[in-house]
């Protein structure tokens, strides 16, 4: 049976401290005449910290901490994590080794191009890529994340209309939509107005017709939607759209189960965001950095972020030109990592490889619909909206007659499936579907670990009906029991930092 | 198999997947996309023209030639309006490659993920403690973005429309902030600096009304100068209402009361400095803290991991608390967009903090200030270049105004010679031929005396032409 280790780990900065740090500082003995200056001055202007509580550790401690937390922690490369939409898949160790072997961990981002020629080289064509991929026209790689690009894509719809001099001020977005979308738009000072879903799981026409005016800037739309299903009727949205001069954004973030199969820019969006965190490989680091891109076709390249890579036949560089712009989302020039590391994954993968991504990441989730069905499962976890329609990227399930039943929610399925070694899909999202188990195998996930994980989710099931309340108790083979979500957020308990007045009474647990 | 790490791509163990989903053709997954958008052909991408991808060794050949190709200045570079280069130690970057934790996602799941979520509380904890105030989020992008999102939180909890920004603010800063500004109707005005080229508390007093949101103000700042009047700015600030802004060093702090103490009511950093490395640029991590009030922590954007126990009251555990300011639950009401963050590099900072201590901080700080000092007496004595703020209190930066030459090809000309000597300040209309050099624990003294040197020689090149 699987059990998570379990250290007994005080917060660090708990720890107890030793009169010095072990910590050299380099050529520290060359200015120690200039110090007695510096401490002067400070006190003098009344500037010089008296405190700063932060422990004296030895390396070692310091390293046996956090590989101790490492091992409560849970990542792609000890199982799979499908979360829906998030698109955990493997990446490739040897990402990491080109980053190193490339030698950018010491290049300056002020670095004059002409010495850095390569690198500029190796970005250029990625954007080349990017494009290619999007069917867009250029690709801005600034953006750090994939909401940055959403929200880059919503101030260019906005100066878009700024410019031409017309006050839209509506945005539309599904119900089903990722929270990113309205919230990037209400960002931009754009006003949510949510587009209902229909029966088959997809943009309800009628509906979008029926709130199209002038007002309209623009929709934000994913393809494949949060539910996993192609919007079957894109093209007609976006000539609707189009028809009253309204723009149609693409969040990228469920490409994956598309890729090289149809493009968004085929597909008549104008602006369209990549998740490279998501699409190519990499790492989400426990929640970030990941990295990003916001591509644009037509008169709407004018409006990306600046600088945009460019080449003159003879070299590259970082063109600041276009009055047009919405100007900078970040400092530089992005999250050059994950840009690197999404290079060596195309570069890996070329273009036959990235449509077989897209293919095998759909198979997988049909897969596991298929295997769900075959194990008597469909009944507790069940698709909704069209049970017929092939799924893409991602499914979801809803475990609502499970509820009904025996009492037993999502969280506690997520619960179950955490005490199993597994790590939980996505629950309670999309807001449409209740109960909801949103989960994403992606390609990378091996047939025998999907047969394993329908084997969890049918114990869940099975101990559901047997003994819901046992089933309520769970995890126990965690790091750690249940956590108190109450207690954690209550006014009176809220422990942000050893600075609250809880840390301390928490601090006497670890005395036992 | 087809992709080498993905089992299923294989084409037995397709087929019998295929066979348990009843299709005899991958395209009948796909039969709900309309032909007409269907792509017809192989995406152009990769390097080689017929759509194969490379092998691991090719791919590494290329990193290889990149590296070899790169040309390095031969001494670690001065220059630096955002970045700096800063030693990475040795554990950070082993440490951060653990595959539990760099592999991991959110940690939306605590109990099989409370290592993460305790490294997430442990960095909230050792910034909170550096910055002087008690609540800082897990995390922004970078510096910048860090930066647009306390001013648009300043906005929300004030409902007011000016900002004002100190001129000692980098320009790089200003224009990422306008750009998260963009459309929301708010007017930035900036506050010049006085005399010493810190911002001029006397100015602000005039200009902090009834409608400003915010003052910004950035320590060092853009021309290195310690910002010594933070106290009299949060006054001015808080006799109108107005929240101030401090975009702070983390480095700094180990040597220089924390802004939190001195009445700041949002804190702000770049984490670069904390053995990120420079990567051309990033991923870094953006610092985000506020002061111990409802008022300010329901407007905080990003995520916020909280310390409890486990329902059984056994164990201490840790969770993602205060969920509802976030756009997965608020939707167009949250705070902000912001989902994935910069969750590794907070954690790489939180281990370079554990790594080096409060007491190793404060001597690294202080060895910093003291090179500052000491390029700052060194250029003194050389002709061509005028040190500005000469008697102010510094760190890391060395603002100096180039006579005779212009930035760009003092610049260009020491780069030739191997050194890259620091930033052109004035590019974006920031003073008269201003060039900043930053200085860090990187840099020797010879090193220090090696950039002195070949500045004299670009300089005095200029004379003899």
């Amino acid at each position: 049976m699987w059990r998570q280790a379990k250290w007994v780990e005080k917060p660090i900065i708990a720890y107890p401290s030793a009169s010095r740090s072990g910590f050299r500082v380099p050529f520290e003995n060359d200015f120690t005449e200039y110090e007695r200056q510096v401490v002067e001055m400070l006190k003098e202007l009344g500037m010089e910290r008296e405190e700063l509580g932060i422990p004296n550790i030895s390396e070692l401690e310091v390293v046996r901490h956090y590989v101790r937390l490492s091992h409560m922690s849970y990542g792609i490369d000890v199982g799979p994590t499908p979360l829906g939409s998030c698109t955990m898949k493997y990446n490739p160790k040897v990402c990491n080794e080109f980053l190193k072997e490339a030698g950018v961990e010491d290049v300056h981002p002020e670095e004059l191009e002409e010495y850095i020629q390569p690198l500029l080289e190796m970005l250029y064509r990625l954007e080349r890529w990017l494009a290619e991929i999007t069917g867009m026209d250029r690709c801005c790689l600034q953006v750090p994340a994939g909401a940055a690009g959403e929200l880059a894509g919503a101030l260019m719809i906005r100066k878009y209309f700024d410019d031409l001099g017309e006050a839209r001020d509506e945005m539309l977005v599904p119900d089903s939509a990722h929270g990113t979308n309205p919230a990037s738009a209400a960002m931009a000072g754009f006003k949510v107005v949510n587009i209902p879903t229909n029966d088959r799981g997809t943009v309800d026409l009628d509906a979008l017709k029926a709130v199209l005016s002038n007002r309209v800037a623009g929709m934000m739309l994913t393809n494949p939607n949060t539910l996993g299903l192609f919007e079957d009727e894109i093209l007609d949205i976006a000539k609707e759209l189009h028809s009253v001069g309204a723009l149609l954004y693409y969040d990228g973030a469920n490409l994956n189960g598309i890729m090289g199969i149809a493009r968004p820019g085929d597909m008549g969006f104008d602006i369209v965001h990549l998740n490279l965190h998501k699409t190519f490989a990499a790492p989400h680091g426990g929640g970030g950095p990941g990295g990003a891109a916001i591509c644009a076709k037509g008169k709407l390249v004018e409006y990306l972020p600046r600088p945009l890579l460019d080449f003159d036949g003879r070299r590259y560089f970082w063109n600041y030109s276009g009055s047009r712009s919405i100007g900078m989302m970040r400092v530089y020039y992005g999250n050059v990592p994950a840009l690197l590391r999404t290079f060596a994954y195309i570069a890996m993968l070329g273009g036959k490889g990235l449509r077989k991504v897209a293919e095998i990441a759909v198979l997988n989730t049909n897969y596991l619909v298929k295997k769900l069905e075959k194990v008597g499962l469909a009944d507790y976890l069940e698709l909704t909206h069209s049970k017929t329609k092939p799924r893409k990227h991602e499914v979801v399930l809803s475990a609502k007659k499970l509820k009904k039943a025996f009492g037993v929610t999502a969280d506690d399925v997520a619960k179950c499936l955490e005490d199993q070694g597994l790590h939980p899909p996505i629950t309670y999202f999309p807001l449409i579907v209740e109960e909801a188990l949103m989960i994403e195998l992606t390609e990378t996930e091996p047939i025998e670990y999907i047969d394993r994980y329908v084997e969890a989710l049918r114990r869940c099931i099975d101990l559901a009906k047997r003994d819901p309340t046992a089933m309520r108790k769970m995890p126990r083979n965690t790091s750690v029991g249940r956590v108190d979500v109450v207690r954690a957020n209550h006014p009176k308990h809220l422990v942000l930092s050893h600075k609250f007045e809880g840390f301390a009474e928490l601090l006497n647990k670890f005395r036992d | 198999m087809e992709i080498p790490w993905a089992k299923n791509s294989d084409e037995a163990v397709k087929r019998r997947i295929m066979e348990e989903v009843g299709i005899a053709s991958i395209e009948e997954l796909f039969q709900d996309v309309p032909a007409e958008i269907r792509l017809k052909r192989t995406l152009r991408v990769g390097l080689s023209e017929d759509g194969e991808g490379v092998s691991e060794y090719e791919l590494l050949r290329l990193a290889k030639r990149v590296r070899e190709s790169i040309s390095n200045p031969r001494i670690p570079p001065f220059a630096g309006i955002e970045h700096c280069y800063h030693v990475v130690p040795s554990v950070i970057k082993e440490l951060i490659y653990r595959g539990e934790l760099y592999t991991a996602y959110t940690p939306y799941a605590f109990e099989i993920n409370q290592g993460l979520l305790q490294a997430l509380f442990e960095y909230q904890s050792l910034i909170a403690e550096l910055y002087g105030v008690e609540v800082v989020n897990a995390s922004m992008y970078d510096g910048s973005t860090a930066l647009a999102e306390a001013v648009r939180m300043a906005i929300r909890v004030t409902k007011r429309s000016k900002v004002l920004v100190s001129e000692g603010l980098s320009p790089l800063k200003l224009r990422v902030l306008e750009t998260w500004l963009y459309g929301l109707g708010i007017k930035i005005e900036r506050v010049g600096l006085d005399e010493r080229g810190a911002t001029s508390v006397e100015e602000a007093v005039k200009l902090v009304d009834r409608d400003t949101a915010a003052l910004v103000v950035e320590t060092p700042n853009v021309y290195g100068v310690i910002e010594h009047g933070v106290k009299a700015l949060a006054d001015a600030c808080h006799e109108k209402g107005a929240l101030l802004v401090v975009f702070a060093n983390p480095l700094l702090l180990g040597i220089v009361k924390p802004p939190g103490e001195l009445g700041a009511d949002i804190v702000v950093g770049e984490g670069q400095p904390l053995g990120l490395g420079l990567f051309y640029g990033g991923a870094t991590l953006g610092i985000l803290g506020t002061r111990r009030d409802l008022k300010l922590v329901r407007q905080l954007p990003g995520r916020l991991v909280g310390m409890t126990l486990t329902e059984d009251g056994v164990d201490v555990s840790y969770a993602l608390v205060l969920q509802t300011r976030e756009q997965h639950i608020r939707r167009e009401r949250a705070t902000s967009n912001i989902t994935t963050n910069s969750a590794l590099m907070a954690i790489a900072a939180a281990m370079y903090l554990s790594l080096i201590g409060g007491e190793g901080l404060k001597r690294l700080a202080l060895s910093i200030a003291s090179r500052t000092l000491y390029l700052k007496t060194r250029l003194s004595d050389l002709d061509g270049v005028e040190v500005l703020y000469r008697n102010s209190p510094s760190f890391l930066k060395v603002a100096t105004r180039v006579k005779g030459m212009s930035v760009e090809n003092v610049i260009r000309r020491a780069r030739e010679r191997g050194i890259l000597c620091g930033s052109n300040l004035s590019r974006y209309g920031y003073g008269d031929n201003v060039m900043v050099m930053c200085v860090t624990e990187a840099h020797s003294r010879s090193d220090i005396d090696e950039l002195v040197k070949v500045l004299g020689e670009v300089l005095s090149h200029v004379e003899a032409s």
